[in-house]
């Protein structure tokens, strides 16, 4: 296996963002370029994620490639996904050999259209889609369930939420924050019961951008690289009635595969849109939330980026690595409705 | 019981309420979302200054081309913008079609029309205009053109405000080379 590593990370979460997505990501990938002084010639690789049915317009993350400054044309892939999986596409072809440096990106602007309504499009299209069920509602039948199996209570979700805004406090891209007693947040009406507005994701647009290194290019340019020292993803099926909504076996298989529980997990940013999902996940992971710090940044409760919430989460992560505030750090993206796909990374710093 | 749709498919044993009914042989899931998507910081000036019959492109920070309509970053550098330039209407034509079949929805369009890459005096890349004023046949690479505006009153934030390219009755341009990256206001 080559070593390869989260060099450089830059974010952007904002309620509504002005510029268009070209805008949007441009000074982001200025900033990763400049943090590792790899200009345009010396990355090797370009991969972003993102998607059409955000943006309203066929092909549109072609637009954003302008930023990777594609004259004369460069390599580069795009998923339709959210920018975690561009970084697992940029690792493989890192782990291949075709390429020593990568250059990730993932952005989504939610403010154009309905986000409950475009989550839509992506369920079954025969039975499902044409109902148009509510994105935050379906999440409310997940919690439902869990509340329902006491796996968690609604004390339980307003502590998420508490911890999550106050972590928030210290995070310029948190899009909500702030001090909230437990009783505070209980007090609140429901938004889709038995979920609250603080149990459910701080829309914003924006974006993500990480370089990727290997070997001695990531200890040339990063003074503490975060290690990707394994990665994996998997994906639960399609279909709601087969699946056990208060598991994400896709999660638990990814976390068995990458060794999440070998070793003390310093950190953990999960990708957890919605309150009930944090402990859902700590669980599927198998964390020991009692000796891991979860989501420090706030998470995406406290600022969600369609397509780019999971990219966030590596970022988030790896700068806890760079900073030695973390050795051993955990980042997990998920995408689909129920936690479908879930991948995890485990980041380490020498 | 009707014939299977699909040959390879293993037949389905259906219960007996729903034998001998017609088959759903296709689904209609109608699909609508709506946007209001923001143009952005260089579009929407060029779209503003569209509306006052003014035309901007963007210069790229490291190399000076000029590039049109302005899209806040160059390719050429993978840079941010900043300097907004204003170009004349008048420039060239570099390629052009002539299109003898309708386009559904657009009977505007008088067959046959011609669509062409006009690069602006001043402008380091192409952008699309129609070509009319002027015999299909006659039209040719390097034919120097301008600007037909719509009517003041008819004016909106949009780059439909340009209804078409008419010669101007100049030399042609020599076109020695098509490459975008030439430099602005030097000769193709």
């Amino acid at each position: 296996m080559t070593d390869i590593a989260i060099v450089a990370y830059a974010a952007r979460q904002q309620a509504e963002v002005e510029e268009n997505e070209l805008e949007m990501i441009a000074p982001l990938i200025e900033q990763v370029r400049s943090e590792t002084g790899l200009g345009p010639d010396d990355i090797d690789f370009t991969c972003s994620g993102s998607s059409d049915f955000l943006a309203g317009a066929a092909f549109s993350f072609v637009l954003t490639l302008d930023a990777t400054r594609p004259v004369p044309p460069i390599v580069e892939s795009h998923v339709e996904m959210d920018g975690a999986w561009a970084l697992y596409e940029a690792w493989v072809k890192l782990q291949i050999g075709e390429a020593k440096t990568a250059l990730v990106y993932g952005y989504g602007k939610s403010s154009p259209g309905s986000l409950r309504d475009v989550l839509a499009t992506q369920l079954d299209p025969y039975t499902v889609a044409p109902l148009w069920p509510d994105a935050f509602g379906i999440a409310g039948l997940q919690a439902r369930l869990m509340l329902d199996a006491g796996d968690v209570t609604e004390r339980d979700l307003a502590e998420v939420a508490a911890r999550s805004l106050a972590d928030a406090a210290d995070n310029p891209n948190a899009v909500r924050a702030g001090a909230h007693s437990i009783d505070e947040l209980l007090a609140e009406p429901y938004l889709h019961d038995p979920l609250r507005a603080h149990d459910c994701p701080a829309r914003a647009d924006g974006g993500a951008a990480v370089i990727l290194a290997a070997d001695d290019v990531a200890r040339r340019v990063c003074e503490r690289p975060a290690w990707i020292r394994a990665i994996d993803h998997r994906m639960d099926v399609h279909h709601f009635g087969v699946r056990d909504p208060r598991r994400a076996r896709s999660a638990e298989l990814a976390a068995q595969a990458v060794g999440v529980t070998s070793d003390k997990v310093d950190v953990a940013e999960l990708d957890a849109p919605f309150s009930h999902q944090e402990p859902l996940l700590v669980r599927a992971l198998g964390l020991d939330a009692a000796n891991t710090r979860i989501n420090p940044s706030g998470g995406s409760l406290t600022g969600h980026v369609m397509m780019a919430a999971g990219l966030v989460r590596l970022g988030e992560a790896a700068t806890r690595v760079h900073r030695g505030d973390a050795d051993r750090a955990v980042a997990h993206a998920t995408s689909g409705p129920w936690l479908q796909q879930n991948l995890v990374a485990v980041l380490e710093g020498d | 019981m009707t014939a299977p749709l699909d040959p390879v498919a293993p037949p389905i044993t259906l219960p007996p309420s729903l034998r001998d009914v017609e088959p759903v042989q296709r689904v209609r899931t109608p699909f609508r979302l709506d946007y209001e998507v923001s143009a952005g910081r260089s579009m929407a000036a060029y779209l503003r200054a569209m509306k006052e019959k003014r035309i901007l492109g963007e210069r790229c920070p490291v190399t000076g081309q000029v590039f049109v309509p302005p899209r806040g970053v160059t390719p050429t550098s993978g840079l941010v913008t900043t300097e907004l330039v204003e170009l004349p209407d008048r420039g060239y034509v570099e390629s052009f079609c002539v299109t003898r079949v309708p386009i559904p929805g657009r009977d505007d369009l008088q067959l046959p029309y011609v669509s062409a890459w006009i690069v602006l005096d001043g402008a380091s890349v192409g952008f699309l205009g129609l070509v009319a004023d002027i015999p299909p046949e006659e039209v040719r690479l390097g034919l120097r053109v301008q600007a037909v505006w719509r009517p003041d009153d008819e004016l909106g934030e949009t780059a439909d405000n340009i209804k078409y390219w008419a010669p101007t009755g100049e030399p042609d341009v020599e076109i020695t080379s098509y490459e975008y990256v030439g430099q602005p206001g030097e000769a193709p």
